[in-house]
């Protein structure tokens, strides 16, 4: 459907409606800065957007595919349970907060503070994988789940300064070296092992598929792998 | 040198001629104080003065006393102050704490005095007639439009946004599963349902067997999204976004691994084990316009289903609340500075933050000077104690209030203040599962509608004496309080005049 010039709340009652009608796949044309498309939606539905989408897309999402062919902005699966967001361009900051499963590919660059505070439960585990660079506090109060840095196209280190602080879940992969000082103080650097390499080698294959990435020239064993040192960093700060 | 140079806080002495050796103490005591070697021993030093041995021994055998020990007196040096120096001089630690603010801060609400009618205006006598307590939250809109129908009656023409509706002005605050026992969490939403009010979820989630109570809950979205997603967030009649909490405003929460069993993680979504941490801030609220978004996030999400927003009183709160109407909350929930927690640094829970009674009626104050009071409706809580203080903050301001820690001590909580420990003897803010067991779901439900009845009765009472028939025509209605002892800034800050004015 045409999405020119329609404001968020009547479109997304109209995609609702749509999905009410039996619809399973659905195409947003014009889109142009729409908040909340996806929000809340537990329908295994697709949707494919044209144009730059606003802020919080598929926030509380649970199930649908989205795929943006174009940029987004600012909290990308905000809080998502599960689902999949493709983003073939570049996405904005706090992208994929406190993001529980599903997946978040974006083709290009992020803002600052994606996938803080992600966290994983049972089989849901939460992947975000990033083909450029990403800002400052990438991975910050991590809790769970997979994030990917690839780097691609860019020069020197692709994340900023504090990746992981706060860590105490999950693993961060980044393709390169990252110099100690940008990282948290609660992460710890470690070697690749074969389940590592396996898991992103089928990664970053879904990614180029999905996202028209080329990552070709890219070799898993250029990857560094980051853990914290403890899922509970705080234990001892406290006396009665 | 002695590693612990704290004396006991309080002695627990076990009368050996009355005991007769059942030890129920011994498996009453969740903090391991009693054991047995031919007699009932008693390990002063564990004591927290919880009282549950006391209640449960069948022969009165035991009595805790403050241990007597006297200290230098020094009017500076309090001995509370001496305490924190040695247990942080061995452990380099923050003073954890539970409950809400301990220290002798002036309490307003002791210092306002409610009116009554004598000869003109005749008071109202609520045994025999009606008294409306009944209470809508949510926006309320600024004129109503109505049209003639033809067939002599009216249609309202104005959409109206969707309300909560309460039969008595007083709802469950938010304590959430984790630091609280699951039967806590049930007997209040039990409670919540018989007396047509609405229980929190706290920020934990919502245990899956709460879901029929949807009619009579508000369900949390705090920092860390515990438990948030779109079946919870439609869990309820609205959807609360907890930006700070009165006993620790501004920092985030930990809550310990120890507390994180198989229950609780399924309800929050998180390995067992592992800290559940909480965010100081949303990171994706970092201004009222990123606040709106998040509303509107939850709106859509919902269906458009009220949001409230839940803010620490501090010092600019006046401003934050109008900026909080203006982003679009439906409710705005004022947690003073004497409320409740399971766990706080005590320099926060202590320190930090304004006294509720201050905090609400300045709210209220901006909110009807910008013209925007109508669009939210406002809970007061953080130290409502009684129902006294219930009829105070609605003629401060309030809309309802929310009670946490009257409705805990209702269900046998002592106000230990160790509720960060897990070992809470009394069921209540404790995950192991000998001790939670103990909190009877229906018999603690029975004692929570029997509080906020009596509270209720209480309220009419009071309102019948003002001669007002509905809670309505109390709400800030400051014309009808007095301050006492009050010095004059701060009565003129409550806008409410000093007796004999």
């Amino acid at each position: 459907m045409d999405s020119a010039g329609i404001y968020y709340r009547e479109l997304n009652q109209r995609v609702r409606e749509l999905i009410g009608q039996g619809y399973t796949e659905i195409t947003l044309d014009g889109v142009n800065g729409q908040r909340y498309i996806a929000d809340g939606l537990e329908e295994s539905v697709s949707i494919v957007i044209n144009g730059v989408p606003g802020n919080d897309l598929g926030a509380f999402m649970d199930g649908p595919m989205v795929t943006v062919n174009d940029n987004a902005q600012d909290c990308v699966g905000n809080t998502m349970n599960s689902g999949k967001i493709v983003i073939k361009g570049h996405a904005g900051d706090v992208l994929g907060y406190g993001m529980r499963g599903g997946k978040i590919f974006v083709r290009d660059d992020v803002g600052y503070r994606v996938g803080i505070h992600m966290k994983s439960y049972k089989g849901q585990v939460p992947i975000i994988v990033v083909g450029g660079g990403a800002g400052d506090f990438f991975g910050e109060y991590m809790a769970g789940g997979v994030l990917v840095l690839i780097g691609l196209g860019g020069e020197g280190v692709p994340a900023g300064d504090y990746v992981g602080t706060g860590m105490h879940g999950g693993t961060i992969f980044i393709r390169g070296r990252v110099p100690s000082r940008q990282l948290g103080r609660e992460v710890r650097v470690f070697s690749l092992e074969d389940d590592d390499r396996t898991m992103l080698e089928g990664l970053l294959e879904e990614f180029a598929s999905d996202t028209g990435a080329d990552t070709a020239g890219v070799d898993v064993g250029e990857f560094v792998k980051f853990r914290p040192f403890s899922h509970r960093p705080y234990g001892n700060m406290y006396v009665y | 040198m002695p590693g612990d140079m704290l004396p006991s806080e309080f002695i627990v002495d076990v009368d050996h001629q009355r005991c007769r050796r059942c030890k129920r103490c011994i498996l009453n005591c969740g903090f391991g104080v009693f054991d047995f070697q031919s007699m009932t021993t008693a390990d002063s030093s564990k004591c927290v003065a919880c009282h549950r041995c006391v209640v449960f021994c069948p022969e009165e055998a035991i009595t805790i006393t403050k241990n007597p020990l006297a200290f230098r007196e020094h009017s500076s040096w309090e001995v509370y102050l001496r305490k924190n120096i040695w247990k942080q001089a061995q452990s380099s630690g923050m003073m954890l704490t539970g409950m809400g603010n301990d220290l002798p801060w002036l309490n307003v609400f002791d210092h306002i005095l409610i009116d009554a009618c004598q000869v003109t205006n005749p008071s109202i006598d609520p045994l025999r007639e009606p008294m409306e307590l009944r209470t809508y939250l949510g926006r309320k809109p600024d004129s109503l439009e109505i049209k003639a129908d033809g067939d002599g009656g009216f249609d309202l023409e104005t959409k109206l946004e969707s309300n909560i509706k309460l039969d008595v002005p007083i709802i469950f605050s938010g304590m959430s599963y984790g630091s609280v026992s699951l039967n806590t969490h049930r007997a209040l939403a039990v409670a919540a349902e018989k007396l047509g009010t609405v229980m929190n979820t706290g920020e934990g989630g919502l245990h899956e067997e709460l879901y029929p109570y949807a009619g009579n809950i508000i369900v949390q979205c705090a920092s860390g999204r515990f438990g948030v997603h779109p079946k919870y967030l439609n869990a309820g009649v609205a959807v609360e976004i907890k930006v700070g909490q009165g006993a620790k405003p501004g920092i985030g929460g930990h809550l310990p691994g120890e507390k994180i069993g198989r229950e609780v993680s399924g309800t929050r979504m998180i390995p067992v084990g592992t800290d559940a941490l909480s965010p100081a801030p949303h990171h994706d609220i970092y201004s009222i316009e990123d606040l709106r978004q998040l509303i509107y996030a939850l709106k859509e999400a919902t269906g458009y289903k009220p949001v409230s927003v839940k803010i620490a009183t501090v010092h600019n709160v006046a401003a934050i609340a109008s900026g909080i109407a203006r982003a679009g909350a439906d409710i705005i929930y004022l947690d003073g500075f004497r409320g409740g927690t399971g766990a706080s640094p005590a320099v926060i829970r202590d320190h930090v933050g304004i006294p509720l009674e201050i905090a609400l009626a300045v709210v209220d104050q901006r909110l009807r000077e910008e013209g925007i009071r109508n669009w939210v409706s406002i809970i007061a809580a953080g130290g409502i104690r009684s129902s006294a203080d219930v009829a105070k903050a609605i003629a401060l301001g309030a809309d309802a209030v929310g009670i946490g820690t009257a409705a805990l001590i209702a269900l046998g909580c002592r106000l230990c203040q160790k509720c960060y420990t897990g070992n809470c003897s009394w069921g209540i803010a404790t995950q192991r599962p000998e001790l939670t067991g103990r909190l009877d779901v229906d018999w603690g439900a029975e004692r929570l509608v029997n509080l906020v009845n009596s509270w209720s009765l209480e309220l009419k009472e009071v309102l019948g004496a003002l001669g007002i028939n509905a809670v309505e025509s109390l709400r800030g209605n400051r014309e009808r309080l007095r301050t006492l002892g009050l010095d004059a800034t701060t009565s003129e800050i409550l806008d409410v005049k000093p007796a004999g004015r």
